[in-house]
């Protein structure tokens, strides 16, 4: 029997439509557009003017706080722009706009970096190198690694576990990469390890993805402290709290942190990015981004450069199909939906998803039929119905006794829902007030 | 583009399940039922079925457009199986304006009443029948036996269910060995050659259905097995103590509406707990007052009346038994 969290969960079709098809370089795009708030935390400070000129890799925005991290630029050319600009949130937020320079050789050569085992750096240097280099978590918070690695003294950790899940149907990215670069998310694992005085980790793979389960536990057969663990496919596995639970056991508890049980969990997609930044002192510029669709002409998975705005992807796979209804920055789960397609890729834009008609549209909201669905489905153990009673009759902190801060925004319970209620869009707007009247308190 | 670019929040896909599609599930299982009623009483059970079916959804119709003007919703099926399930829980040949009445009560006062589909307490269904019996119980006991011929109408006739015959034997100083000569067979229970109401001739039928809801992932296995267990065990400690004085449960359990109470009306997701704990609780209370009133109480059946009555106490089940919050026990175990 497979390991898997035992409360809750959804199988959704899983629509992997690009897991057979390798990663392609994105054609360079000819003008890249660098939010300065990719992260979660403080945005980064511009340090380039309009009209600087900038090398590929060069720091355009410097961390801005304890919680933030560095901009590197992904592509040599000159700063067109410093402005205020809509990105992926749909807010404008202050981005850099920089020209690339079609002369630049740098711009368009594709390295190969050898593949480097040996870890030279001591624990210090190496998070050091995470903080420069602009990692942050790519599985889609986007938390900075730095400060994720900077573990508090007196905080007992046993276990890194590596997030190769991916159960968002239709994503493949880290599929992808696990397949690509196996050897280098063990040598990245192996830094991590390092960095942290942890013994022991073990890598999470969901069972649709066997292959990459094999390569991994064939790589792994000689490294003593690193286990594959094979997951059963059950959605949304992907969260940490919940792979943490399938993984070891262990419930990290309510309003706490995966530290709290002493683990800690990090993304392959982030991994990888952590090898290239310390063994080959590659900044975090580009990463894997899925782009598909039922409809799509081609879907494929892209190396894509930060700032490539979202309509170049789009053309890469064929253009928009007839039909188009929804474009989502994510997985169909939790992705957001956008509708500017100038929009900039960012670290932590996973996959764009093209929806057409028929899927797009949300049936009619019907009368609650009491069927607890909802109930069973939650991962976190809570009564969706009930929190969306309370969002909507206003009562929050009814609301807030009955743990509404600890969903994990799923939508296993609008997925399920026979009568279509907005579940999740009440709990999230719910959340929010929370938020804001705990705040008002302190 | 023909159509533009729509926004909403995730999630942006849905499983094709819908409250139409649950709904017609029901009527789809109760359906081999409803051909066994038809083979044992003939046309007297369409009429039945069919002027229950009717009237409710003329019932709902008119409620919505005229009294509560709102938005009318008889397609959604759930009028649909209120119908259904009060016919079946009728004898076979009552008059039709009672039908009519009970169809009233089921859908102005157990539904309607309270806000429509999802917000009643009650049964609908089982307050409709409940209604019938208090108001008619000469008419509502009256079972007519099978008909010999398909087309005829089912003369009422003769006397009682199974249960019937037991409470009444008893209440009369008789022993049980006595009065299993007059009651049919296991095999005639399980099989639906019995006295009672139309639905629950055939346990065959009715379990038939079950396995179809059950597959269908329309209802789980707590509240219908639990029931059928609680109600085993029960009634089978009476039996062993003293088997000339108390029926077997085998013919509890065949016998009374018990298998159509426990897969079709205990499972109702309305008045029906939101947690697996909370089935349990609900199905086990169920079981023990229907025993309780079979066994020591005036009326020789039961289920309607102890489904309303844990009906009545769902919401506090709701409120006590709530699914465990991940994270709530800060117990952590070291594989």
């Amino acid at each position: 029997m497979l390991k898997t969290f035992p409360k809750g969960g959804i199988h959704p079709p899983e629509n992997k439509i690009t897991s057979s098809k390798g990663i392609k370089r994105m054609t360079v795009p000819k003008m890249v557009t660098v939010p300065i708030a990719q992260h979660i935390g403080i945005p980064a400070e511009i340090v380039v003017d309009k009209k600087d000129k900038v090398e590929i890799g060069q720091v355009i925005a410097k961390s801005g706080g304890f919680v933030s991290s560095n901009i590197h630029s992904p592509v040599a050319g000159t700063v067109t722009k410093i402005d205020q600009i809509i990105d992926l949130s749909g807010y404008k937020k202050q981005c850099i706009v920089i020209r690339t320079d079609a002369k630049n050789e740098a711009n368009f050569e594709e390295k190969e970096y050898s593949l480097i085992t040996e870890i030279q750096l001591d624990p210090k240097e190496i998070v050091q190198r995470i903080s420069d280099y602009g990692v942050v978590g790519l599985g889609g918070a986007t938390f900075p690694s730095h400060v994720k690695l900077n573990v508090k003294e007196g905080v007992k950790l046993d276990y890194l576990i590596i997030n190769g899940v991916e159960c968002e149907p239709y994503l493949t990215a880290d599929h992808r990469l696990m397949l690509e670069k196996t050897a280098e998310i063990i040598v990245g694992i192996k830094i991590l390890m390092k960095a942290l005085h942890i013994e022991k980790a073990v890598i999470g793979i969901e069972n649709n993805k066997k292959d990459a389960i094999k390569q991994f536990k064939e790589l792994t057969k000689n490294e003593s402290g690193i286990q594959v663990a094979a997951l059963q496919v059950k959605y949304p596995q992907g969260g940490e709290k919940q792979l943490v639970r399938a993984i070891l056991g262990r419930e990290v508890p309510k309003n706490g942190l995966p530290l709290d049980v002493g683990v800690i969990v990090n993304n392959v997609g982030t991994i990888f990015a952590v090898y290239e930044a310390v063994q080959h002192n590659k900044p975090l510029m580009e990463r894997v981004v899925t782009v598909t669709g039922k409809k799509m002409e081609n879907p494929s998975n892209f190396w894509v450069k930060i700032g490539t705005p979202i309509k170049d992807l789009i053309a890469e796979v064929g253009g928009l199909p007839d039909g188009t209804r929804k474009l989502v920055n994510g997985g169909p789960m939790m992705g957001k939906a956008i509708k500017n397609t100038d929009v900039p890729v960012t670290k932590g834009t996973s996959g764009i998803l093209v929806i057409s008609e028929e899927e797009a549209s949300r049936g009619k909201a019907e009368n609650c039929i009491r069927c607890g669905e909802c109930v069973t489905v939650c991962p976190m153990g809570l009564e969706p119905h009930l929190l969306m009673n309370l969002s909507e009759k206003g009562m929050y902190e009814k609301a807030s006794s009955e743990d509404i801060m600890t969903c994990i925004e799923c939508g296993s319970c609008s997925y399920v829902c026979p009568s279509h209620r907005p579940l999740l869009d009440y709990i999230r707007y719910g959340k929010n007030i929370v938020k804001k009247l705990e705040t008002s308190k302190n | 583009m023909s159509q533009p670019i729509i926004i909403s929040a995730s999630p942006h896909v849905h499983s094709a399940k819908t409250s139409k599609k649950v709904m017609y599930d029901v009527v789809i299982a109760l359906i081999p039922a409803f051909l066994v009623s038809l083979y044992v009483f003939g046309i007297s059970a369409l009429i039945l079925t069919a002027v229950a079916v009717a009237s409710c959804l003329l019932f709902e119709y008119l409620i919505q457009k005229y009294l509560l003007k709102s938005e009318i919703t008889i397609g959604d099926g759930s009028a649909l199986i209120t119908g259904i399930l009060l016919a079946f829980n009728l004898p076979a040949g009552l008059p039709i304006w009672m039908i009519l009445v009970g169809s009233l009560v089921a859908i102005g006062i157990g539904k309607m009443s309270f806000g429509g589909l999802g917000f009643n307490i009650f049964n609908p269904a089982l307050v409709g029948r409940v209604f019938l019996l208090v108001s008619f119980p000469v008419q509502m006991t009256m079972w007519p036996t099978a008909v010999e011929n398909n087309t005829s109408i089912a003369d009422a006739v003769t006397g009682a269910t199974p249960l019937g015959l037991i409470k009444e034997g008893l209440m009369f100083g008789d022993t049980m060995t006595n009065i299993s000569a007059n009651l049919p067979s296991t095999m005639e229970m399980f099989l639906g050659i019995s006295g009672g109401s139309i639905g629950e001739m055939s346990a065959l039928a009715l379990l038939l259905g079950g396995i179809y809801l059950l597959a269908r992932k329309v209802i789980t296995w707590h509240i219908p097995v639990t029931i059928i267990v609680t109600m085993a065990v029960m009634t089978g400690i009476f039996w062993v103590i003293d088997p000339e004085s108390y029926a077997s449960p085998l013919i509890h359990i065949l016998s009374g509406g018990a298998i159509l109470g426990a897969f079709y009306m205990a499972t109702d997701m309305v008045t029906s707990p939101m947690t697996r704990k909370g089935m349990l609780i609900f199905a086990v209370g169920i079981a023990v007052i229907t025993v309780v009133i079979r066994l020591f109480g005036a009326y020789p059946e039961g289920v309607s009346f102890a489904i309303l009555i844990i009906n009545a106490f769902v919401p506090l089940i709701n409120t006590y038994f709530k699914p465990r919050r991940f994270g709530s026990k800060i117990k952590s175990k070291i594989v």
